[in-house]
């Protein structure tokens, strides 16, 4: 009898890149019902547009590279990449910003370095990133949560972001329905010399759900990304590391001047916290690769955020923490290389 | 001794050992034909000794050792040789030189006795060349030559013999169902062995899943009533039982990176190896045959064979009720790390194991799996017992880059194939590292060879010069004895060869004609 000779092992576990990727999907459902319940259903058609883009971009860029789109666009890498941004944004974005961050994300992000596994940034932060400083107003204007039941009607939320962006009768409803984020508006009053207590105490601040409401999109997002470590899909050590690089020194800080430094617990459940932690720094793709080399590169997202956030021109620093730690990672790579068994201490 | 720091992961793998069939080990009538591989799977084949024709005993030599990677090869069945060739075989490189004896003696034999060995008499060495004759190859499933191992402990201070009884791959069972059927002689080889090396402390390593042979082996030690003999147990994780793994497992010990176990003070030897030795000790009897485990979904009833070595492992496959469903690959070794084989017409091996017929089910799902590129997750990492980085090493591989390569690791890569069972990318990995290895293995073999060419043109042009300055000197000595013949001829002459005198010395500075530089 005849057999076939293929190399050694004869057997796989059978994990596999789309089912990673689906597994990731799922864990962001949590945090996408807590967006839709306070910020309204401007989500979905940041998801719908996102996706929609990010596909076509994907089928585009790999047409263009001569490469099997097939394969590439069922392995759900992109729909991650397009989720991710989606969930970034604000509900009110005008659709045509989602379209062109997701596909500068794609492309810019992904294709231009050879497509899946080779991009040294994270893509999802490169289409933020682009966006942010291209677009401060459009990315800043955030719903105010639960406050505003226009915002989540379907014809008002279509008509503010697939039309209502131009003329000048909408500048008005703008500023009916949105407001400054918690950590903007902490911002701009120590800005103004108002000290935390003052600041906090304002209902338009913390409001009933504590940080405007992004406590409680934080606490969905961290039980997503629970849910991942527990699926071994991430390991612990990107994100204690982030939390540590941003707590650590909040709490240091906070200690010293509790009128002008947010505690850590503001910090934690403000913000992008959470969905940075757990999900887009995470990305194995643009992460060191070594669990020493993950610790160092967790902690200085955290770290730098902390820094963006308290002198930074941004109320918020994940994303430029994010894309400046990917820079860092041949570096802390080269330097965290794990001790080979046998080899000297 | 070194701290016990980070022990790396491995897995605990299914580890589809079903104790119902360990026993009873079935043994075979004798094959009527047999197919020794004269490689005992190092490479190294041993010089064949007789030709087309020779009518051979059972037990007598067919093939010589002729390298330290080499064994002596014995007559598995009495009978005559029919062929001396080329053929396949289940040793790394697929292809062997083989001797094929037809049977010529009844179907089953008595075992083979012959005037045992004074081992007690012998010292170290003459027990290593005594090893050597009888053929002694490592039973675990890489087959390197046993004398060698053991010699290899000269010199240096080695303490403890580590008998490797884990067989951490899943499928396999030979060695439980040895312990449990012979542990007095793997504790008499155990003996032996250690004389042969200067150990003086002997450890029995065993993994927690084989109950039955921790009981046969604990009460042969207590039968044995030796302090040195110790019985480790160590957790069923695969590849704990690989050489270096186990020794770390078991001592704390790290066998450093490039250099052999006996660097720290250990050897480490087969329990198979050791109750073989154990039979050559009591009855002289060389290695003839061996335990191999033929299972798999692919064969009707799986179980222990005792099997001369050479029979074709068709016959073995019979032996297990042959096959059945669709048998799609023949292993020789486990799923993890042994060899697929192209034909059941080879030879059972000293190193083989275990015969595996996988079947689709075994397979599943790399049949039909895609290569998706690699998304860096660091699975591969996380499970590598030798703590390298796989991911990168993969990038080095794809690269072609020598120096990242062995930067990396890719010589402490222990080829368990743990990398390719978790990466969700499903690349070949531990391949690619394998193919890597060869491409680095022919690059210094080159490097070697154009260093040994430079030598060799420096030693002629080096030569060439001498063999020019001789000739220039016994030039210069004949031209001296002339000039003076001449000194003494002009004297008597007077000064009418002047002219002659001045033409010589002209010829001095370009040396004798026709040597050049």
């Amino acid at each position: 009898m005849r057999f076939d000779t293929s190399p050694a092992p004869h057997v796989i576990a059978g994990y596999s890149v789309p089912r990673v990727m689906f597994q990731v999907l799922l864990a962001l459902v949590p945090v996408a019902i807590a967006h839709i319940v306070l910020l309204g259903p401007g989500l979905l058609l940041q998801l719908a547009v996102a996706c929609v883009t990010a596909l076509l971009a994907e089928a585009i860029a790999l047409r263009w590279r001569g490469r099997d789109a097939a394969p590439a666009l069922k392995d759900g890498s992109v729909l991650v990449t397009a989720c991710l941004l989606a969930l970034s944004l604000t509900p009110l974005l005008p659709w045509w910003l989602t379209a062109l961050g997701t596909a500068l994300a794609v492309l810019l992000g992904k294709h231009v370095f050879g497509g899946l596994g080779q991009n040294p940034f994270n893509p999802a932060m490169v289409g933020y990133a682009i966006l942010l400083v291209s677009f401060p107003l459009e990315m800043t204007r955030w719903p105010v949560p639960l406050d505003v039941p226009d915002t989540h009607s379907w014809t008002e939320l279509a008509r503010m972001t697939f039309a209502g962006f131009y003329g000048a009768a909408s500048d008005a409803r703008w500023d009916a329905y949105t407001g400054a984020t918690a950590l903007d508006a902490i911002r701009t009053g120590l800005d103004l010399r108002y000290t935390l207590p003052e600041i906090l105490g304002r209902d338009d601040v913390m409001g009933p759900l504590g940080a405007r409401g992004f406590a409680w999109i934080n606490l969905a997002a961290l039980a997503g990304g629970l849910y991942l470590l527990a699926r071994r899909l991430v390991r612990w050590h990107i994100p204690v590391a982030v939390l540590a690089g941003l707590l650590v020194p909040a709490c240091i800080a906070h200690a010293l001047d509790p009128g002008g430094s947010l505690s850590a617990t503001t910090h934690a459940l403000a913000g992008a916290t959470m969905l940075a932690a757990f999900f887009i720094a995470t990305d194995p793709v643009s992460a060191a690769t070594s669990d020493r080399g993950r610790l160092w590169y967790g902690a200085g997202i955290g770290l730098l955020a902390w820094i963006i956030r308290t002198w930074g021109g941004y109320p918020d620093g994940f994303a430029f923490a994010v894309l400046l730690m990917n820079l860092a990672v041949p570096f802390i790579d080269r330097y965290t290389v794990p001790r080979i068994h046998g080899r000297p201490r | 001794m070194a701290a016990r720091t980070r022990f790396p992961a491995g897995i605990a793998l299914e580890s589809h050992k079903r104790a119902d069939w360990v026993l009873p080990v079935r043994h075979l009538p004798l094959p009527s034909r047999v197919m020794l591989s004269l490689d005992p799977g190092t490479g190294a084949a041993a010089e064949p000794v007789v030709s087309v024709g020779d009518v051979v005993a059972r037990g007598a030599v067919v093939g010589r050792a002729s390298s330290p990677f080499s064994a002596n090869v014995h007559a598995s069945i009495a009978g005559t040789v029919i062929a001396v060739e080329e053929r396949e075989s289940a040793t790394p490189g697929g292809v062997s030189l083989c001797v094929i004896i037809a049977r010529t003696e009844a179907e089953t034999v008595a075992p083979l006795q012959r005037p045992a060995p004074d081992v007690s008499a012998l010292d170290a060495a003459q027990l290593q060349q005594a090893l050597r004759d009888a053929g002694f190859a490592g039973l675990g499933g890489a087959g390197f030559p046993t004398a060698t191992k053991l010699d290899a402990a000269r010199g240096r201070s080695v303490h403890t013999l580590l008998l490797n009884g884990a067989e951490c791959e899943p499928w396999i069972s030979c060695d439980d169902a040895l312990m449990q059927t012979a542990a007095d002689d793997v504790i008499v080889g155990a003996g032996v062995l250690r004389h042969a090396c200067g150990a003086t402390a002997c450890i029995v390593a065993i993994e927690d899943d084989k109950p039955a042979a921790i009981a046969a082996v604990t009460s042969a030690i207590e039968r044995a009533r030796d302090p040195a003999m110790t019985l480790a147990i160590v957790p069923a994780v695969y590849p704990r039982g690989a050489e270096r793994q186990l020794i770390t497992a078991v001592t704390g010990v790290e066998t450093p990176s490039g250099g052999l176990p006996v660097d720290a003070g250990i050897v480490c030897q087969n329990v198979a190896t050791a109750a073989a030795v154990a039979r050559w000790a009591r009855h002289g009897e060389p290695l003839l045959s061996r335990i191999v485990t033929v299972t798999g979904s692919g064969v009707a009833s799986p179980c222990n064979v005792h099997a001369p070595l050479g029979t074709p492992l068709a016959e073995l496959v019979t032996a297990a009720g042959g096959y059945q469903g669709t048998p799609l690959r023949l292993i020789a070794g486990g799923n993890m790390t042994g060899l697929a084989l192209p034909s059941d017409e080879v030879g059972l091996g000293k190193a083989t194991n275990c015969v595996f017929v996988a079947t689709g089910a075994d397979l599943a799902p790399r049949l039909d799996a895609f290569e998706h590129p690699c998304i860096r997750c660091g699975d591969c990492a996380d499970v590598c017992p030798a703590g390298l980085l796989p991911q990168q090493l993969h990038r080095a591989a794809l690269a072609d880059e020598h120096g990242t390569l062995r930067d990396l690791g890719v010589f402490d890569c222990i080829d368990c194939g743990l990398c390719d069972y978790v990466c969700p990318s499903q690349i070949p990995l531990a391949h690619r590292f394998r193919l890597a290895r060869g491409r680095l293995r022919e690059t210094d073999a080159a490097a070697r060879k154009a260093e040994a060419a430079r030598e060799r043109h420096e030693l002629r042009k080096r030569r060439l010069r001498d063999e020019a300055a001789e000739q220039q000197r016994a030039f210069e000595a004949v031209r001296g004895q002339a000039l003076a013949a001449d000194g003494r001829a002009s004297a008597t002459r007077g000064d009418a060869d002047n002219d002659t005198a001045g033409k010589a010395g002209g010829i001095t500075g370009s040396g004798p004609p026709g040597v050049t530089h």
